[in-house]
């Protein structure tokens, strides 16, 4: 889910062009602040590795989630965490380089309900601590004694949720073993997920408390450098199929040259294809009017390779998220030559 | 022929330079004074917008601990934890030779959207100017720069900031203040999340401070400006109506030429009102210009002044803003509109072949005079009904208004009453004719008397109502600045340890101890007092029940201040939902709030937990004990507040702000002067009639010539007369109506009569000068100009 990075990098891109002019040498590259970067072959612990790479630029804890009540109306959830570090190191107090965001949001059939949380790292007011495993800003939590088993909570001024979810396969990893590219001059990320939690929960939304059910999908990406700078819009999906398959696919859109696209083929077992540039392919059909522009609203998706030919329909085409970086994120309905429910996420309209 | 015709009427004024001269500055002097009075309010009033974001609170709620200790990360850390959304600010100085500056640190990230109106740095902190855009960016106004001398920070200026506080991130501010703990408080976020659990017990919620505070308390000086600005524009528009009146006079001929050959008399009326039109808008730019001069000059004064009275920070520095341009401009053009009114109904009504007889204008005039004084009436009677029923400023403005009319509008038929009477009690052919003739002249004077009469009411009111309030104030700071020495210590542990060398050098202790509380709704502040004369001597009570310190001291009851007790309307005798009972009422000035005192021991009892940091210190010799204090105790630069000092900065920033009043005091009287100069010249030109058979009779040109000034001075001295209980009513009004109705409390009015004579005298000098010119003119009229009267004649 590495094009999430932009959200982050957007909310924060002038700061680090600035902070990068006066720190660094011009012609030392891009990543000559100190910052780690991914390394091809490298081997992920756990539990650490769901905990905080603060040498690192950014990284998240990304979840989302597709629900249906007992009466069987569809909902879309969202839980993220950002980290966003100016240095590669934290300090105690208000003088931490990292700085952490916060969305969540709820999408019924009519309505989208989203907050935003932002914290200066250092003070223990947002993070993530790998074991026992919690994330955390303000009150917002994600939190279990491992990722097997999760709690899951956010508010905003007009809607809550409490989910528990339980993780019903392995972790799967995308790209070479976790290492995934992101451009074709070699930018890349470490990036995993946890596409099969199953979630019980209960949503309170104005017209009162709904229980729910349904599956989640969560995301672990970091990366110090994962964009270029002429990389700055994308389509991300992420696919649960009825036949329990699921494919993450995404398309990064380049202002200065051919759009990179990736993609990752999960069989219900867990066991995955990692698909290079050009294989993966995804194309507006139809638009809706969303907070003053045109957003599409409707996708053909396909991975020719696995014989999958999709048509993905927002639930709602009006999920935009209201925060300090605008952007449009819901839940999709599958159809064509595979059935499902899903996620998308659009930035740069 | 409209070509001709402007030529013409514009030939006049090529003709008349001088009083072309006239019609321009007074109408620019008159929009001068006004717009210079809108700049500085406008100054101050933008400033305090921007002071009023962050500083005040900006209207949001605050948490603080409620055991009165500064809050700490982990405080902030826990609430936001529970999910209230609140974002820390830490405040205090920092101090580098003579200078202060006050930092004030926010958190970026979590600072609400309302509190941060017009701070761009804060709003956006890693745009280009944004506040994390560099390491240690402190945005400070350009003439506090050398505050931060040898400091590694990165200063961006900004005119904008209020002056003497810098705003910077709260790692930047910790770092500065050496504070890495603290917060002094914690904003609240107006929306807050869904299902959001109570506060815990050991914070307090402090109501929103009303937005613009500041501005709040600073009203009412400003609706004094803007009175005294409205004023002067007043006087200045006497100017214009006697200038323009001057020329119709002139150009009657002209008129009646213009007519005669043809041009009709909706063409002549639009020259002249496109004439006008154009001098209004010469004139309204220079006095704008003039008027930004003046709001140049005089605003550093009103910046200390605020500064000293309020704690308002305005910048010293003027900013032009396009509206002043605007509305500068308007009021010349109302003005001029207004002043010229009656000419122009006059030229719509002149007889083609009429011709002008003074003695008819004046029978004209005690018609209208009589007019006059019934308008006034009228208005009298709307001014008693506001004042009785009426609520609010607006109300206050309204009264003020009606007054100060209907006082001009009554002046005529008084003046003239005033005539007759002398006339009885005067016998004599030249008495009797002097007497006459002054009442024959009084139309075309009493215009500029009125001018006069409201530039001198204007003057002992605004003065008696700042005079009063110097007094009040002095009073005041007695009350509250009864201690030699107030000390500020930073911990119970520090205070203790002072306060033990304090006791073994036998110096008396006043801890000052406080907490916030709500009565009625609304944010008030209860403080325990210790049972000491200081108190019983300096504290004015307005009322009080028998006993009154005793019976606080033995913690029968409270007493309130003057806000409290109007508000809530309680009296002594009453009981507060607190359950005290009110035992007296205080006057407290400079604070809108509501205030309650109670015994130390009352107080320790129901606060236990709440322990003084502050403490007033009765010392022989504050110098010697203070610098004993600092010899020990090595403490911090403002820890140690010297009263004397104290006082006297106050009452200097008074003086200055005399420095202002007394400068809008002279030029309105110059405006006045001017006006009564223009009245007399217009007169001078149409009295040789009347003045030459007295001449040819035998009074010699020099003895005429005294009896006008004579005249002038008699006339003003009448004005004058009037002038000092219409000035005194203004300042009854300002202090009882408008300061009850702004901020809740009454300032007692105190007379000046030494002042009041020295107006009078100022007054009566400006009438004198008015009147030397056309004097002199006529004693020097060459005799064959005279005798032409009578060849006329025939």
């Amino acid at each position: 889910m590495s094009v999430r990075t932009l959200i982050f990098s957007l909310f924060l891109y002038i700061g680090w062009t600035v902070a990068a002019m006066a720190q660094s040498f011009a012609g030392l590259g891009s990543d000559a602040e100190g910052f780690a970067m991914p390394q091809r072959g490298y081997t992920f612990q756990f539990p650490q590795d769901h905990g905080a790479h603060p040498e690192f630029r950014i990284e998240w804890w990304y979840l989302t989630a597709n629900l249906q009540s007992a009466e069987g109306t569809e909902y879309g959830l969202q839980w993220t965490l950002f980290r966003s570090a100016m240095e590669p190191t934290e300090r105690a107090g208000w003088d931490s380089p990292q700085l952490w965001l916060g969305h969540a949001a709820v999408t019924t059939p009519t309505a989208h309900f989203v907050a935003e949380r932002r914290a200066r790292g250092g003070i223990g007011q947002a993070g993530v601590v790998a074991d026992p495993f919690e994330a955390w800003i303000d009150e917002w939590t994600m939190a279990g004694a491992d990722m097997q088993s999760v709690r899951l909570h956010a508010r905003g001024a007009d809607f809550a949720y409490e989910m528990q979810l339980e993780a019903q396969g392995p972790l799967i990893f995308h790209g070479e073993n976790g290492y995934s590219q992101k451009s074709a001059s070699g930018r890349a990320s470490y990036y995993y997920s946890q596409p099969f939690f199953d979630v019980t929960g209960t949503l309170m939304l104005p017209d009162g408390p709904v229980k729910v059910t349904g599956q989640a999908w969560l995301d672990r990406e970091w990366a110090s450098q994962p964009l270029g700078a002429s990389q700055v819009s994308w389509d991300w999906f992420s696919m649960a199929f009825d036949g329990g398959a699921r494919l993450m696919g995404f398309t990064l859109r380049d202002s200065a040259g051919p759009d990179y696209t990736a993609a990752t083929w999960i069989e219900p077992d867990g066991e995955t294809t990692a698909f290079p540039n050009g294989a993966f392919f995804a194309e507006p059909l139809a638009q809706s009017r969303v907070a003053g522009r045109d957003i599409p609203s409707r996708w053909r998706a396909v991975l020719p390779d696995k014989g999958v030919d999709v048509t993905v329909e927002a639930m709602n085409p009006q999920a935009w998220m209201t925060t300090s970086i605008p952007y449009w994120e819901g839940p999709v309905r599958i159809s064509g030559s595979h059935g499902g429910r899903g996620y998308l996420e659009m930035t740069g309209y | 022929m409209t070509r001709l015709g402007l030529a013409a009427l514009l030939s006049h004024w090529r003709r008349n330079p001088w009083q072309f001269a006239t019609l321009i500055a007074g109408l620019a002097l008159a929009t001068a004074l006004w717009s210079g009075v809108q700049a500085i309010n406008a100054e101050a009033r933008a400033s305090y917008d921007t002071a009023a974001d962050v500083v005040s609170g900006s209207g949001l709620q605050q948490i603080r601990r409620a055991d009165g200790l500064p809050l700490s990360i982990a405080d902030y850390v826990a609430l936001r934890r529970e999910g209230w959304q609140v974002s820390p600010v830490l405040e205090g100085s920092l101090a580098r030779g003579d200078s202060s500056l006050r930092i004030l640190g926010v958190e970026p990230l979590t600072l609400p959207q309302a509190a941060v109106t017009g701070e761009a740095a804060v709003q956006s902190p890693f745009a280009d100017d944004g506040i994390f855009n560099k390491p240690d960016v402190v945005i400070v106004h350009p003439e506090d720069v050398a505050v931060f001398e040898g400091q590694s920070v990165t200063l961006q200026t900004d005119a904008a900031r209020p002056r003497g506080t810098a705003l910077a991130d709260i790692a930047t501010a910790a770092r500065l203040l050496q504070s890495s703990d603290n917060i002094t408080r914690l904003l609240v976020a107006p929306d807050q999340p869904l299902g959001l659990a109570s506060l815990p017990p050991e914070y307090s919620l402090l109501q929103a401070a009303p937005r613009n505070d500041v501005a709040r308390l600073t009203e009412s000086y400003h609706l004094n400006l803007t009175a005294f600005g409205l004023l002067s524009f007043a006087v200045g528009i006497f100017i214009v109506y006697g200038a323009v009146g001057l020329a119709f006079e002139q150009r009657r001929g002209v008129f009646r030429t213009l007519r005669a050959l043809g041009l009709p008399l909706r063409n002549l009326m639009g020259l002249l009102a496109v004439e006008l039109g154009v001098f209004a808008l010469i004139a309204g730019a220079v006095g704008v210009t003039l008027g930004c001069l003046l709001a140049a000059a005089l605003l550093p004064d009103v910046a200390a002044t605020l500064r000293g009275l309020y704690g308002a920070e305005i910048t010293g520095q003027l900013q032009l803003r396009p509206v002043w341009w605007l509305s500068g401009l308007g009021m010349a053009l109302a003005g001029t509109g207004i002043a010229a009114a009656a000419a122009l109904i006059k030229l719509a009504r002149l007889p083609l072949l009429s011709f002008n007889h003074p003695r008819a204008m004046s029978m004209h005039a005690a018609g209208v005079g009589r007019w006059m004084a019934a308008v006034a009436l009228g208005l009298f009677v709307i001014g008693a009904a506001i004042a009785m029923t009426g609520q609010g400023l607006f109300a206050g403005f309204a009264l003020l208004a009606c007054l100060l009319i209907g006082a001009a509008f009554c002046l005529p038929l008084l003046l003239s009453g005033a005539l007759h009477l002398a006339q009885r009690f005067h016998r004599g052919t030249l008495a009797e004719w002097f007497w006459a003739d002054s009442r024959q002249q009084l139309p075309g004077l009493s215009m500029a008397l009125m001018a006069l009469l409201l530039a001198m009411a204007a003057n002992i009111g605004v003065s008696t109502m700042v005079s009063s309030f110097r007094l009040t104030f002095t009073g005041y700071l007695d009350q509250r600045l009864a201690s030699e020495l107030y000390l500020t210590t930073e911990s119970q542990a520090e205070a203790e340890d002072i306060l033990a060398f304090l006791k073994r050098e036998g110096v008396t202790v006043l801890p000052i101890i406080w907490q916030e509380l709500r009565i009625g709704g609304l944010p008030a502040e209860i403080y325990g007092i210790r049972n000491h004369a200081t108190y019983r001597e300096n504290w004015p009570l307005l009322a009080s029940v028998p006993d009154v310190w005793d019976r606080v001291a033995a913690g029968e009851g409270a007493l309130i201040n003057e806000q409290l007790s109007r508000r809530n309307d309680l009296q002594p005798g009453d009981r507060l939902e607190t359950g005290d009972m009110v035992l007296g009422v205080y006057s407290d000035y400079g604070n809108s709030a509501g205030q309650l005192v109670i015994s130390d021991g009352l107080f320790a009892q129901r606060y236990p937990d709440v322990s003084a940091l502050r403490f007033g210190l009765r010392a022989a010799n504050p110098q010697e004990l203070a610098a004993r204090l600092d010899a020990q105790f090595d403490l911090e630069a403002d820890a140690l507040i010297n009263q004397a000092e104290l006082k006297a900065f106050s009452l200097a920033v008074f003086e200055r702000t005399f420095s202002v009043t007394a400068a809008l005091n002279i030029l309105t009287l110059s405006v006045a002067g001017l006006a009564l100069l223009i009245g007399l010249l217009t007169l001078a030109t149409l009295r040789l009639p009347q003045l030459a058979p007295v001449w040819a009779l035998g009074l010699t040109r020099r003895h005429l010539a005294a009896l006008e000034l004579l005249r002038a001075v008699c006339l003003a001295s009448v004005t004058c007369a009037l002038a000092v209980p219409v000035g005194l009513l203004l300042a009854w009004v300002l202090l009882a109506v408008v300061n009850v109705e702004a901020f809740g409390w009454r300032l007692p009015m105190f007379l000046f009569p030494l002042d009041y004579i020295k107006l009078g005298a100022l007054t009566l000098l400006a009438a004198f000068l008015a009147a030397l010119w056309p004097a002199l003119r006529l004693a020097r009229t060459p005799p064959d100009q005279l005798l032409r009267v009578f060849s006329n004649e025939r």
